[in-house]
């Protein structure tokens, strides 16, 4: 099997919906960080596609939050639950719907919207769930996938992204614009927006949306209702 | 002889047990769903480990139908280990190192808490069918004026599979402030139609017996060991499941080279029924199993709450960790998630999995690695929360 097989091999075993982002200095993912960040300390967190829990994990020490999980994968439960995380098996396109409105402070998805069948109804049920939602995800408007597909002709698949298109979990992908957009359609409002850079690092500058969608190879948008 | 001698000492156990027992007196009567209350009335248990100072630290274990107190002890009766020493005990994931575990025997039960074979103080005979028929929540009841003797206010756990999981499911209802977490595994907030339909069989293959006798046959010598033994066999083939029977046993033959042509148990899967069967007629009690049947039947907790399960959990502070397996299809996947989803809706704090094995109903009672890593770490993230070292 060629290191790639091998890489493919694993992450179908876990049933991550992409390749481990970059971690900062402690071995955190940077993109988790981030979120953690936008959260209020002390706030209820809904954590859809929680995987084994490290968001969890890192919400309950470092900001004291009350967080729960969903997640489709068995594996990523069990782990998450045999290190004590509260954290249910279930399918963020079907189970939402049972969650009353407000039930939370923060609904998260983290690199998981792109896997959701109906996007923009799990984006609606996050924000009747929660008051705010926060959303990253991969950016498929990064410069490096639109060179990819100028250049080779093929559907683009990067470190972060290596499945191929017809063996992927990952459905539904988008570029910020087009989010942009659905975050328009869904009538929610946009608190706040970070695109982060290949290395993960966030892009400093604040930029219109046709540069970010350029540079940032993912994005973590902070959402609430309109009004 | 060496069979008589286990059914003597089942026999000794209704009102003898080799357990610690609680008598309640007249001042403490048992109210019960049927109407009026068991007075007086005497609870079997078992502990394991050492109650702490702070009295934090107690977990309650609930047993399923053909269990009892003995889940991490050698059986008094039958000789076995008990039936959960796989994941009771020193060092496993509930550790009596750390824990101070509790085993009580149901109501109804016939290991010496008060059930059917239990003499009746107004007559000096075995109760029978004169003991009222009980419930799930009479059964919690009980257990929770247990655990008021022993001085506990609040349960760090309790935990159950099938049955028990009905129990546990029933303290998180009715007492959620005096419990802070609990494990329902492989159980459902209601019985189903299929599941009473089952143990209707059961109880009429016990009834058609005519040893039997309407239920006096420990007052006239007698045993309706065949009926009970039916409903055992009937039973035992929905704990397993349709793969687990055909890689245990397959068609294979019991010690002949072919069919014999008679009804004689040719297949290995008909002699290991029949003795499932013999094996549980020894140690428990025909009018036990239509008690604690029925007490399943009758349980369907959103029915005391309006028809709303969620309302069951309202404002619960209470840790749930519900566990499914994928072959069990007695108390389905379907079922716990059921629960899942009332709690959801009641903003309860859960986790629920559903473990991956082709043994059916009777996994939770079996070495499954995934299902005990949980337990200990929803078991032990308890623990931390309330502050037991």
């Amino acid at each position: 099997m060629s290191p790639r097989d091998l890489v493919l091999e694993e992450l179908k075993a876990n049933d991550l919906t992409m390749r481990e982002a970059a971690r900062g200095e402690q071995g955190k993912r940077i993109d988790l960080l981030l979120i953690s960040q936008m959260v209020k300390p002390g706030s209820r967190v809904l954590d859809v596609g929680s995987g084994d829990g490290e968001l969890l994990e890192l919400l309950a020490t470092t900001r004291g939050c009350d967080a729960r999980g969903i997640e489709l994968s068995r594996e990523g439960v069990n782990a998450g639950v045999a290190r004590g995380l509260p954290i249910i098996q279930g399918d963020a396109d079907v189970d939402l719907a049972d969650y009353p409105d407000n039930a939370f402070d923060y609904v998260i998805l983290s690199q998981t919207i792109q896997a959701t069948r109906r996007p923009k109804w799990v984006l609606e049920q996050m924000l009747r769930i929660g008051a705010r939602a926060i959303v990253s995800f991969p950016n498929f408007g990064f410069w490096r996938m639109r060179l990819d597909l100028l250049i080779n002709g093929r559907m683009p698949s990067t470190e972060n992204l290596p499945y191929r298109w017809h063996d992927t979990p990952n459905i539904h992908f988008c570029t910020i614009r087009d989010f942009v957009d659905l975050v328009e359609e869904v009538g929610a409002q946009i608190e706040k927006a970070t695109a982060l850079d290949a290395s993960g690092h966030p892009v400093r500058v604040n930029l219109p949306w046709a540069v970010w969608n350029l540079l940032g190879e993912q994005a973590v948008f902070l959402l609430s209702r309109k009004g | 002889m060496l069979e008589r001698t286990i059914v003597e000492a089942a026999r000794g156990e209704a009102d003898q047990p080799h357990s610690p027992v609680v008598r309640f007196g007249a001042d403490k009567p048992l109210k019960l769903d049927a109407g009026g209350v068991l007075s007086p009335f005497q609870i079997a248990y078992q502990t394991y480990g050492t109650l702490n100072a702070a009295r934090s630290n107690a977990i309650l274990i609930c047993h399923a139908l053909s269990g009892d107190q003995h889940a991490a002890n050698v059986h008094p009766v039958t000789g076995k280990p008990g039936w959960w020493e796989t994941l009771i005990g020193p060092g496993k994931p509930i550790d009596t190192d750390r824990y101070f575990v509790i085993a009580s025997n149901v109501l109804g039960g016939c290991l010496g808490t008060t059930g059917p074979s239990s003499t009746n103080p107004e007559t000096g005979q075995p109760y029978g069918l004169d003991l009222p028929v009980v419930t799930i929540r009479d059964m919690v009841r009980a257990q929770a004026m247990l655990i008021d003797h022993l001085g506990i206010d609040r349960l760090l756990a309790v935990v159950g599979g099938s049955m028990g999981g009905m129990q546990v499911l029933q303290w998180a209802a009715s007492y959620p402030e005096r419990v802070f977490a609990v494990m329902p595994i492989a159980t459902a907030a209601r019985h189903s139609a299929q599941n009473i339909a089952f143990h209707e069989v059961g109880r009429q293959a016990v009834m058609a017996d005519p040893d039997w006798r309407g239920g006096r046959y420990l007052a006239e010598g007698t045993s309706p060991r065949r009926g009970l033994s039916v409903a055992r066999m009937a039973a035992h083939i929905t704990y397993m499941s349709d793969s687990s029977l055909h890689r245990k046993f397959g068609r294979r033959l019991q010690d002949r080279d072919g069919h014999t042509f008679s009804f004689d148990a040719d297949f290995q899967v008909e002699s290991y029924l029949r003795h499932q069967g013999e094996a549980f007629v020894d140690r428990f009690d025909a009018n036990s199993y239509l008690y604690v049947t029925r007490a399943m039947d009758y349980f369907d907790l959103a029915g005391d709450y309006g028809g709303v399960l969620a309302n069951a959990f309202k404002g619960a502070k209470t840790r749930f960790c519900l566990v499914s397996f994928t072959s069990d299809w007695l108390f389905t996947t379907a079922d716990s998630r059921a629960i899942v989803h009332a709690l959801n809706a009641a903003g309860a704090q859960v986790s629920f999995t559903e473990i991956e094995t082709d043994k059916g109903h009777d996994s939770f009672l079996l070495d499954e690695p995934e299902f005990f890593a949980i337990t200990r770490g929803f078991i032990d993230a308890a623990a931390r929360a309330v502050g037991v070292n």
